[in-house]
Parts: C-alpha cells; sequence; structure tokens
C-alpha cells in the first residue's frame, strides 16, 4: 500500500457541513501515507453572488463559511503536511488567503504557505459576440442582463504549481471540480499533462468525491429502500489512488454512512451527459466500459476508467443580472382545505392581472404537487389528492423588485381578503442571476499562481 | 429479500413503479437534465431498457417543457442515463419551480409504472 495517495473531500458544495472536515482528516493522519484533502463550495451560480457580495464589500466575495470550514483542521494538517485546497476563494480568492493566513497566525503558523490560483474571472477576455455559447444552453432567454461575473473552469496545472512552489493551501476560485482532487494526484505521481489515462482515473477520482456526501450515502438515501446508518453523521469520502491508476473509494472511519456499489454508480452518472465523453479541462472522460465492485466494507474498486486529450476549448459561464424573484407562502388545513387553496392559487394569479403587474407567475399547492408540476399547474389542478394542509405558492420573476415585492405581497393580502382559514404567510424578494456558458481558446486564458507565508500576506 | 410470499411465483409479471425494481439521482446542466437509472438487480436490465424508451420518457417530462430525451446504455454497470433538454424551465437561475435544480426530478421518472417479473421487485409498493 506503499504507493497509495488519499485525497480526501471535505465540502461538496456551498453550504455543506461544517463539521465534515475533522473525520476525514483524522482518518488520514491515522491511516498515514502521502494525502491531501479538498473543498468543493463553488456551484455554478455561487461565483456571481460572490461577485455581488464582493461589489458591496471588496474585502469580501469569498465562501461566507471559510473560517468555519478550516478553523477545525488548519492546524492538524499544517502539523501533518497534509495540503489543503479549496476552490473557496469563489470571486475573491487573495481575500479568501487573508481570512486563511489570520486563521494561521492565530495558530501559531505564521509560516503556512498559502498559494493563490488566479486567471479564471475572464471578464476582460470574454466576447459574448465571437464566443461560441455551450450547447446545452443555447436557447436560454438571458433577458438582456449586465453581466455579473465571468469564470473559466482552469486546469488543475495551476494548482499542480503551487504545490510544486510549497504552498499548503491552494485557494482557488473557479477550476474544474474534478481538477481539485486531480492536481494533488499529478503533483505526487509526477503523472505527465499528456498521460490521458492517469489523469482520467484522478479526474474520476475527483468527479465521483466532488459533492461530498452524495458518494457516502448521503443523497442515495432512501429509507425503506436504500437504508443509511446514521445520517445525521455521515463521513465524507476519501478515494485511495495508486500510481498505477487504481481506484478505490472509501470514507472517514467512526462515521455514518456507507460506500458501496449502488452509490458509486448513482455518483458515476451525476451530472453527466454521454457517458463516453464527460468533458474536464484536463481530460476527457470515457465511462462506457467502467465496472464497480465492493471489496470490502465501504470500499468499492472502479475499473475500466479510459481517457482522450483534454477538450480544445475551455468552458466559461458568465452570470447576469437576472431580474428579481418575489415569492410568498399561505397556508390551508383541513376540511376542504383543497378547495380554499385552489381558490386561492385562482385569486392570486387574477390580482396580478387586476394589478397590471410586469411579471411572469407560477403557483404551486405544495402538499397537492408543487416540484414535480410545471408553471402551468396541470398538476395540482387535475388532482383529487386531499391532505390535511396545503402550502399555498406564488412565485413570480419581475425585472424591478418592486414588481417581485407587490407580487408576493398579494399574498399578505389574502389574510384579510381570503379564502377563509389562510395563515402563516412568509413572503420576500431575492436578486436573480441568471448564467450562460460560452467556450474559450486555452490560448485565451492567461492562468498563474502566488505564494506567499500567512506573516507576508497579513 | 423477507418477501417470501413473491417467490411462488418469481416468473410472473408484475406492475410496479420504476422505484420499486431501480434507484437512480438527476443532475442538472444549465436548462438540461440528466437521470441516472440503475435496477438493484443488474438481470433486470433488458426487461427495463425495453420500457424506458426516449419516448417513453419525454411523454413523463413533457409538462415540464422537455424538448428531446436521449437514452445512453451502460450494460457493464448496469444503468441508463437518461439527457433530457428545455425540462428546467430556465435552469436553476431563471425557473419559477422551488427546485430550480431539479434535483427532485429523478422521482419523476421512478413514479413510472413498468411490468418486471417479480423475482426483480426489492420491495412491494404499498398501494398497487
Amino acid at each position: 500500500m506503499s504507493n497509495v495517495f488519499r485525497v480526501g473531500n471535505c465540502a461538496g458544495f456551498s453550504g455543506d457541513r461544517v463539521d465534515a472536515a475533522a473525520p476525514v482528516v483524522e482518518t488520514l493522519i491515522a491511516l498515514g501515507g502521502p494525502c491531501a484533502i479538498f473543498f468543493e463550495t463553488l456551484g455554478e451560480r455561487t461565483v456571481a453572488l460572490a461577485q455581488l457580495e464582493k461589489r458591496r464589500d471588496p474585502e469580501r466575495g469569498y465562501e461566507p463559511m471559510l473560517e468555519r470550514l478550516l478553523e477545525p483542521i488548519l492546524l492538524r494538517c499544517a502539523t501533518h503536511g497534509i495540503p489543503i485546497i479549496g476552490n473557496f476563494g469563489a470571486a475573491n480568492p487573495p481575500g479568501a488567503a487573508k481570512v486563511i493566513a489570520r486563521l494561521a497566525e492565530r495558530h501559531g503558523l505564521p509560516d503556512l504557505k498559502i498559494g493563490v490560483v488566479y486567471g479564471d474571472d475572464v471578464r476582460d477576455r470574454l466576447n459574448l459576440q465571437t464566443h461560441a455559447v455551450y450547447e446545452a444552453d443555447t436557447g436560454l432567454d438571458m433577458g438582456g442582463g449586465e453581466v455579473v461575473s465571468a469564470n473559466a473552469y482552469l486546469s488543475a496545472r495551476p494548482i499542480v504549481d503551487a504545490l510544486k512552489a510549497g504552498a499548503q493551501v491552494v485557494v482557488v476560485g473557479r477550476t474544474g471540480d474534478p481538477s481539485l482532487a486531480l492536481a494533488p494526484l499529478i503533483h505526487h505521481f509526477g503523472w505527465a499533462y499528456d498521460d490521458w489515462a492517469k489523469l482520467a482515473i484522478g479526474a474520476t477520482a475527483g468527479h465521483l468525491l466532488e459533492c461530498g456526501a452524495q458518494i457516502t450515502g448521503g443523497y442515495y438515501y432512501d429509507p425503506g429502500y436504500k437504508d443509511v446508518p446514521d445520517p445525521a453523521n455521515i463521513g465524507f469520502p476519501i478515494a485511495e489512488v495508486t500510481a498505477e491508476g487504481g481506484l478505490i473509494i472509501t470514507k472517514a472511519q467512526h462515521t455514518g454512512g456507507l460506500v458501496n456499489a449502488q452509490i458509486v454508480k448513482e455518483q458515476l452518472l451525476y451530472e453527466i451527459h454521454d457517458p463516453k465523453r464527460y468533458i474536464t479541462p484536463d481530460v476527457v472522460l470515457d465511462f462506457s466500459n467502467v465496472t464497480v465492485q465492493e471489496i470490502g466494507k465501504d470500499r468499492v474498486e472502479i475499473n475500466g476508467i479510459q481517457g482522450s486529450a483534454a477538450p480544445e476549448t475551455i468552458k466559461a459561464t458568465v452570470c447576469f443580472d437576472g431580474g428579481w424573484l418575489g415569492e410568498g407562502e399561505i397556508s390551508y388545513a383541513g376540511p376542504n382545505c383543497r378547495a380554499r387553496a385552489r381558490a386561492a392559487a385562482e385569486v392570486l394569479l387574477e390580482r396580478l392581472k387586476v394589478r397590471k403587474l410586469d411579471v411572469q407567475a407560477r403557483v404551486d399547492l405544495i402538499g397537492v404537487t408543487s416540484v414535480h408540476d410545471g408553471d402551468q399547474g396541470a398538476k395540482w389542478r387535475e388532482s383529487m389528492h386531499e391532505p390535511q394542509d396545503i402550502r399555498v405558492r406564488l412565485a413570480v420573476s419581475a425585472r424591478t423588485q418592486d414588481d417581485a415585492d407587490q407580487s408576493a405581497r398579494e399574498v399578505l393580502a389574502l389574510y384579510c381578503c381570503g379564502p377563509a382559514g389562510g395563515g402563516g404567510v412568509r413572503w420576500h424578494t431575492t436578486a436573480r442571476i441568471r448564467t450562460q456558458s460560452y467556450l474559450m481558446l486555452p490560448s485565451d486564458l492567461a492562468p498563474g499562481y502566488t505564494v506567499h507565508s500567512a506573516k507576508e500576506i497579513i | 429479500m423477507s418477501q417470501n410470499h413473491l417467490k411462488q411465483s418469481d416468473d410472473a409479471l408484475v406492475t410496479v413503479p420504476l422505484h420499486s425494481v431501480a434507484h437512480g439521482r438527476a443532475g442538472d446542466k444549465g436548462n438540461r437534465l440528466n437521470v441516472s437509472i440503475m435496477p438493484y438487480d443488474p438481470a433486470a436490465f433488458a426487461m427495463l431498457a425495453n420500457q424506458l424508451t426516449e419516448k417513453a420518457v419525454l411523454a413523463l417530462y413533457a409538462h415540464r417543457g422537455a424538448s428531446c430525451v436521449k437514452r445512453y446504455d451502460l450494460p457493464l454497470l448496469p444503468a441508463m442515463n437518461f439527457v433530457i433538454d428545455d425540462v428546467l424551465e430556465g435552469g436553476v437561475n431563471g425557473s419559477l419551480n422551488l427546485d430550480g435544480h431539479g434535483k427532485s426530478n429523478s422521482f419523476i421518472l421512478l413514479a413510472m409504472p413498468v411490468q418486471v417479473a417479480a423475482k426483480y421487485v426489492r420491495h412491494p409498493p404499498r398501494h398497487c
């Protein structure tokens, strides 16, 4: 087992459990041997929300839970030589580095080496007129909103370079999610950037790990059908990769959850289109011959992964100002609640017309049907289901916050205007972001990195 | 498998929700959804593949505006991957649906009635 490198995942999205990292780190320490951990906290539009945050306060715009995520493990990782990689830089990697530097100082680590990867922000490099639109996004209405952010999915290379330069923590903004796990593998094993077979193993490890508990039983859990032990304490995943390209998925010790073949299959195909051609910035993956095998408790071996040359284009996601979302909800319960809820829904839609509000609207009858219904509400209109209580939800998209707010307040007005027995109104407005992805050439980008000690950064 | 009564008619065909014989997961990219479907018993793959046609799956998502379904088969796992276009009514950022990601949408497909040999049914459905 001496040629094994372990990669642990400690977050699968911005909003993940902040106490996930410690059991992963303690497991890696207990097992010994070379390893690294990574945090994936940057969804497709999270970077735009971070960019808006940075506009309000230039010091911010990084992952809001950054300190909480790193506080429990920074000292342990530094002491045991476990590199930490994360796209928690979001829209402001240097700002995140400052937070980490201050945290390091507090833990008596003034010499902690912090790397910052830059070059993903392509607002001044991307031409919306000449760069091609990514195929899954054609036909989306962008509404002509202002560009909030534009970030290219960087490859593993600048992370590898930062690790080579001695970084103990590497802060990234937008990068290919699998690249976060691939980078320390390239660094450790010295894989060549055109060793597609090896890169494919590392990128697959990253793909399987990057959603955290989605591969350790969390999102798999379907009581009675797919049971999972101790779901409140699910352990986060660890990949064991060998120099020859062996790949085993396991998880943190002394935690809940599980790793089995079914779960690995679910995650292997998560967000995949053509399984013969899963594109990452580093390598194109082919899962068509993959097999998975349970080889022990919470241990699944993956074989048959194939890789081919990295894509000729790099995906960049642009976030546009998308107007406003207005939402209001009200509950109806007890006898005849479906009829009252339906009446409330029809009244709300009528009120938007009476008020001549310039919005697109949708109504849900939560408890009858909601998330599986279409915007026209065909399912709730035809349903005869009579639940104990129903929550009516109005959602509108509007160009102005005022129109969104005025629409949502029509739900509030149902308190006195009826139907009977409506209660528990909540309403609010949210600024919307719309995203569209484009294809750029590697030569359009100029990624790079810096590495400084915590005391230099402060 | 504690449903011993099923053993008397293991090969008899029964109609059950797909959820009783397979599991799956949904993922989104833009306005495109993918749903993976894996039979609990690999031997059920062919039977399911015959019924989970692109046309049948498109019909399940038509009320959401789905325009096209493409199925990719991975017989070694075994699994099927359905890629469904224009189903997210604008995607996570444009949708008015509470579940803009479409994360719950795997269960639209898992609710589809399928006809399978009784031996493949993992749990008898409570209402059938």
